[in-house]
């Protein structure tokens, strides 16, 4: 675990809470804020669990309760992507990735995940 | 090609779905656009997958897989033959991704082999690589009609228009996802994609499960439908296999699922390998696929599951199952199952999850075509040594080229009423061959270079000689002479490929000569290193990180699902 990891794996235990950001934080630490994939995660399951409360409130029609067998499935479903949404901004909060600039220096060349641009394989 | 149920699969998506499904889109196109800008070290430090944390190579891993063929194939064999469905997980992926991690994952990291023609040009010189790289474009571009077709499929249920228009607008779609930087940040698709087909798979079983009355009613239901018992018990699985003895059953699942085609699969397989050899450091590397395999585990009872509720609940299967009709699509039992229980709304996540894994299933069979054509087959046999631009250009028409084709090999997949049947045979052809000679190859030092392309041709030969000679493994081209079918074909045609492979490959090895040892190192197990084999760190890890342990608790865990649902 040298080169990035969960801060709380490292020697220097950070308080709980610190919040990510995606600025280099105050002091040497930078973590991947907004660009954390568990941000975009929560982002996206969030929108869908609003967007999908908001329906199962306002429009929970009798064919749809045919469909599910009587369960406003848009509401449940909604309110539990919204929690998964919840737990995932909790754990960015308490465990942001640290991004090591070393590391990044090193792969700087290294092209994207899919090696797509990379000249040969 | 008869889409059997064509006419009554229709999904009626309103305003909210689209909404859901353009959100998802947005969201992978910014993050591609903010990729290739370099808009951030930090989405810089992400895509290079390196350093990442262990859950999202982990989920990365098993993500790629997770497509459209895994989704729609696998509730199709869901509901048609059961519960057998769940070897397919449970025998032919955790034990070869365990292999992978445990055995494999050491040798190709400390040797530096980065894809498999690279390996087989290093190991065997240009003909098994020429073989290779040309079997393996082929076998992208077929692949690539299966996800096309699956893709189309979809558009054709929310648009109606009809199967070849919904093709060309399914390539068109493909291409601007390729062309607008939706592969450039795939560690995020990967991972978002799993979440979404997640949140989009586990209502549809919770609901469909409701509407069949719980686990204890899907039982009875299955009991006294035309599966009946045979549906609710795994082995021996004849239905899967389409062998009628129950011993030869066992075997062909064993041997020809469980060993060749899933081991030839996962280990063989570059896309996912490199994955895993981005990472910092080998102990990551190993855990990859292993972290991999907890979801992998899990991830049945929410694609068959699915299939076996259609199998019962939705009409139109209902009636084909008990019919015993041949040209019905149980491809489509999905489709049907959403569309009988999702309400508006939670069927628009649905549709993104489905949309997002074949796009991405797709492109990652082009771009694999792009970069083989352009670099493997291009450069190195038909024009050396002109500049990048010229490749880039290459590649550029490479993939417009593949993706036409793709159009035709998807009039091919739409021809098999499961498409289980028809990857199993693609995967007996080019996977199963090629499996056993690079084990051969990495574990025996006096195998020659003639060898290894003389290897390959007769095993793929071998593989299409079953095929020919099955029932209905090559549709109207095969000529029954012998008794098999289905799944089953293809799992005795993998095992004859591998068989043949490893039997030539010896006999030619015998009256030609070996590479000198000197130029084997790093390439075949015994000529390579132990210090790059091991991880000097390894010792100071947890055990919830150490590779060998999870693989442990993760065999003992599939050992315990095979039995509890045998």
């Amino acid at each position: 675990m040298s080169t990035a990891s969960h801060a709380s794996d490292n020697a220097g235990k950070p308080a709980s809470g610190k919040p990510a950001s995606g600025k280099p934080a105050s002091g040497q630490k930078h973590t991947a804020g907004a660009y954390d994939v568990r941000t975009v995660i929560a982002g996206l399951i969030g929108f869908y669990g609003i967007v999908l409360t908001v329906v199962g409130i306002v429009d929970n029609s009798e064919s749809d309760r045919a469909k599910t067998g009587d369960v406003n499935a848009n509401l449940w479903a909604g309110i539990a992507m919204i929690v998964v949404a919840l737990v995932f901004v909790a754990w960015l909060r308490l465990r942001p990735v640290v991004v090591d600039p070393a590391a990044l220096e090193k792969q700087a060349d290294e092209g994207t995940s899919d090696g797509s641009d990379l000249p040969k394989q | 090609m008869v889409l059997a149920a064509d006419e009554t699969l229709r999904l009626d998506a309103n305003a909210v779905d689209y909404t859901l499904v353009v959100a998802y889109f947005a969201v992978v196109m910014l993050i591609g656009f903010a990729a290739r800008r370099r808009v951030s070290d930090s989405l810089d430090f992400f895509l290079s997958g390196r350093s990442l944390p262990a859950w999202v190579t982990g989920l990365a891993f098993i993500s790629a897989n997770l497509g459209a063929v895994e989704i729609i194939g696998m509730s199709a064999n869901g509901a048609q033959f059961g519960m057998a469905t769940f070897h397919y997980f449970w025998i032919g992926a955790v034990p070869a991704m365990l292999f992978l991690g445990v055995v494999m994952m050491p040798f190709y990291y400390g040797s530096k082999v980065r894809s498999v023609p690279e390996f087989m040009r290093r190991r065997f010189g240009t003909g098994a690589h020429l073989v290779n790289a040309l079997s393996f474009a082929i076998a992208q571009v077929l692949i690539a009609g299966i996800n096309l077709y699956l893709l189309a499929n979809i558009v054709n249920a929310l648009l109606g228009w009809p199967l070849w228009v919904s093709l060309i607008l399914a390539a068109v779609i493909v291409l601007s996802y390729i062309t607008l930087g939706g592969l450039s940040a795939a560690i995020y698709n990967e991972v978002l994609q799993f979440f979404v087909i997640v949140a989009a798979l586990l209502p549809l079983t919770l609901i469909g499960l409701h509407r069949v009355g719980g686990v204890g009613g899907l039982v009875d239901k299955v009991r006294a439908s035309t599966g009946g018992e045979a549906d609710l018990r795994s082995w021996p699985g004849e239905g899967l296999s389409g062998i009628d003895n129950p011993v030869l059953s066992v075997i062909g699942i064993v041997f020809g699922l469980g060993f060749v085609l899933s081991f030839g699969y996962w280990t063989t397989n570059f896309v996912e390998v490199q994955r895993a050899m981005a990472t910092k450091s080998l102990s990551a590397a190993r855990s990859a696929p292993i972290i991999g395999s907890f979801p992998k585990m899990f991830i049945p009872f929410i694609v068959i599951i699915p299939g076996m509720i259609a199998a019962v609940l939705v009409n139109d299967v209902t009636t084909a199952k008990a019919a015993a009709d041949p040209d019905f699509d149980y491809n489509n039992s999905i489709l049907l199952l959403i569309r009988d229980v999702l309400p508006n709304g939670l069927l628009g996540v649905a549709i993104a999850g489905l949309l997002a894994s074949f796009m991405a299933g797709m492109a990652a069979n082009i771009s694999a075509f792009n970069t083989v054509f352009s670099y493997d087959l291009w450069q190195q046999y038909v024009k050396k040594d002109r500049p990048d631009a010229y490749y880039l250009a290459v590649g550029r028409w490479a993939t417009v080229g593949a993706t036409v084709i793709a159009i035709f090999t998807a009039l091919i997949a739409a021809g098999y009423s499961n498409l289980m049947d028809y990857l199993q045979t693609l995967f007996g052809f080019f996977n199963a061959p090629l499996f056993a000679t690079f084990i051969l190859g990495m574990f025996w030092k006096r195998m020659t270079p003639t060898a290894g392309w003389t290897g390959l041709v007769s095993g793929t030969l071998g593989a299409i000689t079953v095929a020919v000679l099955s029932e209905d493994s090559l549709g109207g081209l095969s000529v029954g002479a012998l008794p098999l079918s289905g799944q089953g074909a293809s799992f005795v045609a993998a095992a004859t490929a591998f068989v043949v492979d490893i039997v030539v490959s010896v006999a030619v090895s015998m009256v030609t000569r070996p590479k000198p040892v000197a130029e084997l190192a790093g390439l075949v197990y015994s000529e390579t290193p132990k210090e790059t084999r091991t991880d000097p760190e390894a010792h100071l890890l947890p055990w919830y990180s150490s590779p060998t342990k999870l693989a442990g608790i993760a065999l003992v865990m599939v050992v315990v699902l095979n039995v509890i649902f045998r």
